[in-house]
């Protein structure tokens, strides 16, 4: 492959003698190759499989439109896991977006118990969302957690069982999570706008508030995008927390899109039920992650040179 | 509260600062400054961030803290004690209990599994990169629009037709099973982030390259490599951490316990020990202790790391 490398080779090689040399298309075939065989032959297959009957042991056979109609028409569920998933989706973006953003800012600060809390913020992110469920679900237990250690009367100790407040509790944790890493983007971010800028407004005579909003957050704009893009198509996604530390229980109160998924796929073995929620998950993905790519235009090939 | 506590709390409102002499849009339009430190020089410390901080430290620590004192208890001294407060008998009878439960074989699956596929993500992606940003022919250009889709699509939706995929190859409860699948849907946010960096290389080092005759491979190793250093460790470092945590594939393409990796281990003992919280949380910390060891050696390296190639 390094055949048309040098020069004149590459000029007599090409009848279109303008064409000026590059790298072969082998380079980028073992890419194509994984992609193409586990994440885009499954992308279609997912849709393949929602027009078919399958319980796991047995072979798939055709039923035409039976899931899609089933799913859609005869199952008051999904729309609640749709509601459910809108809710989780907006309650984590609302919760984790701003706290991240005043986070980023804070560390990005250089006073010394800044950087000291700094270390211990990225604690979070050394476990696995495994671990943090169990860590939850036993802090949050009636019997041996912080509700039966803190002698607070009005400490809730349903955490977890109380169908009115597991949702709030799912965006917390989740949260607790994924925080730790957004605030890190922050930080990255705001130490890249230049000193100068706030020099000079402060010499004008803005305050902290005003710096923050006509500087700190315009020159944060790429940051804010790329965060808020992973946080909700991450959020829509998300399975891992949820399923550890409830399965969907109580009353289905946070059975999810990607929960109902599993369990209706895994649990109760209608693979076809299953892909056709799979199917409406892609759908709501592309179009989010489609829009929000829209609306910042970060697909352009161009560089920015930016001084990362 | 050190730097916190201060007198005067000179907080302006924003309606105070009225300055018609600096428009908003004109910072805005200001694009890609130099870099810089942020703070500002002469400023009253900021009591609200101060407060704000040390109450994020106690929201993150508390669950921390606990699952390390309760790893130490027995599952009676649990119920009988306070839960919050540390044990007055503390044993390690909880670790050895998940120590003797093959806590180091899943610990090497997950090695095993996490260092194969980082190792391929990162050269399949690195090559794609080189192609997509250097490519003279349309391929390039398509190739990324593909890989941009890539990202959108939700990994947990594939499931179904990835089990189906590794059943047919026969590589269902192996570890290849959670390797393969996990390799492909790395590459997409990867192969993104090394291509903002490997486009900024200016062409001319390319073409002297070319002109004193060496080869894609040869520019790809002395002069990609090197210039995309910081997309490869943010690359590296981002996948690792996915990867050794990750939970979906393998609850769903394995089954038998000699290819268990950690986070489907932690979910198996908590079936297995039941009340016996402490060894559950034992099996926690255990499954943590590796990476917080990977950040006290090399912290600087890791945070800088998991965030240079998200800058761009």
């Amino acid at each position: 492959m390094t055949a048309t490398a040098s020069t004149d080779t590459a000029v007599r090689d090409t009848g279109a003698g303008k064409r000026r040399q590059g790298p072969t298309f082998l380079m980028a075939l073992p890419a194509v190759l994984f992609f193409g065989f586990f994440a885009l032959i499954p992308l279609g297959g997912v849709l393949v499989i929602s027009f078919m009957e399958w319980n796991i042991l047995g072979t798939p056979s055709w039923v035409g439109l039976d899931n899609w109609d089933t799913v859609i028409n005869d199952r008051p569920f999904t729309w609640r896991a749709l509601t459910l998933t809108l809710l989780f989706v907006v309650g984590s973006y609302l919760f984790q977006a701003p706290i991240a953003l005043m986070l980023g800012v804070f560390m990005a600060g250089q006073q010394r118990y800044r950087a000291f809390l700094s270390v211990l913020y990225f604690l979070p992110l050394l476990f696995s969302s495994v671990a943090v469920g169990l860590t939850f679900q036993s802090l949050f237990s009636p019997y041996y957690g912080m509700s039966a250690a803190l002698p607070f009367d009005w400490l809730p100790n349903d955490w977890l069982t109380n169908s009115d407040i597991v949702m709030y509790v799912m965006i917390f944790v989740v949260g607790w999570c994924f925080i730790p890493f957004h605030a890190l983007l922050y930080q990255a971010g705001v130490r890249q706008i230049p000193a100068d800028m706030y020099e000079a407004a402060t010499i004008d005579g803005a305050g902290r508030i005003r710096q923050f909003f006509s500087i700190t957050l315009p020159q944060l704009r790429y940051t804010i995008i790329t965060s808020s893009t992973l946080m909700l198509v991450g959020s829509l996604t998300y399975f891992d927390l949820i399923f550890v530390l409830t399965g969907g229980q109580p009353a289905n109160a946070v059975r999810i899109l990607p929960l109902d998924m599993y369990i209706t796929g895994f649990s109760a073995n209608n693979l076809g039920h299953a892909s056709v929620i799979a199917v409406i998950l892609v759908a709501i993905g592309l179009t989010m992650s489609l829009a929000l790519n829209k609306l910042s235009g970060s697909s352009k090939m161009e560089s920015d040179k930016a001084g990362a | 509260m050190t730097h916190a506590a201060s007198t005067e709390s000179k907080v302006p409102q924003a309606g105070t600062a009225l300055d018609p002499t600096e428009p908003d849009g004109g910072v805005v339009g200001l694009k890609k400054p130099k870099p810089g430190k942020a703070k500002k020089p002469g400023e009253s410390p900021n009591i609200f961030a101060g407060v704000f901080g040390w109450v994020w430290l106690a929201v993150i620590i508390l669950p921390i803290y606990y699952i390390i004192i309760t790893s130490f208890r027995t599952s009676q001294d649990l119920r009988a004690n306070n839960q919050l407060i540390p044990t007055a008998e503390p044993t390690l009878d909880a670790f050895i209990l998940v120590i003797q439960n093959d806590f180091f074989h899943f610990f090497f699956n997950s090695v095993i599994v996490t260092a194969s596929t980082v190792a391929v993500v990162l050269a399949v992606s690195l090559m794609a990169a080189y192609y997509i940003t250097r490519s003279t022919t349309w391929g390039g250009t398509r190739l990324f629009q593909l890989i941009l889709l890539g990202i959108a699509i939700p990994v947990q939706a594939t499931i179904i037709p990835v089990y189906y995929l590794i059943r047919q190859l026969g590589l269902y409860d192996t570890l290849w099973a959670l390797i393969l699948p996990q390799i492909a849907f790395a590459i997409p946010l990867s192969v993104l982030i090394i291509v903002n960096f490997v486009r900024d290389i200016p062409n001319e080092l390319f073409e002297s390259m070319r002109v004193d005759g060496a080869g894609e491979w040869k520019i790809l190793g002395s002069l990609v490599v090197p210039m995309a250093k910081p997309a490869l460790m943010t690359v590296g470092i981002y996948q690792a951490l996915q990867v050794w945590n990750g939970f979906l594939f393998p609850l769903v393409l394995t089954q038998s316990r000699d290819v268990r990796v950690l986070p489907l281990s932690l979910w198996e003992y908590q079936g297995q020990f039941g009340i016996n919280v402490p060894a559950t949380l034992a099996a926690v910390v255990l499954s943590a202790l590796p990476l917080l060891v990977a950040y006290i050696l090399g912290r600087r390296y890791i945070v800088a790391g998991l965030t240079a190639g998200f800058g761009k």
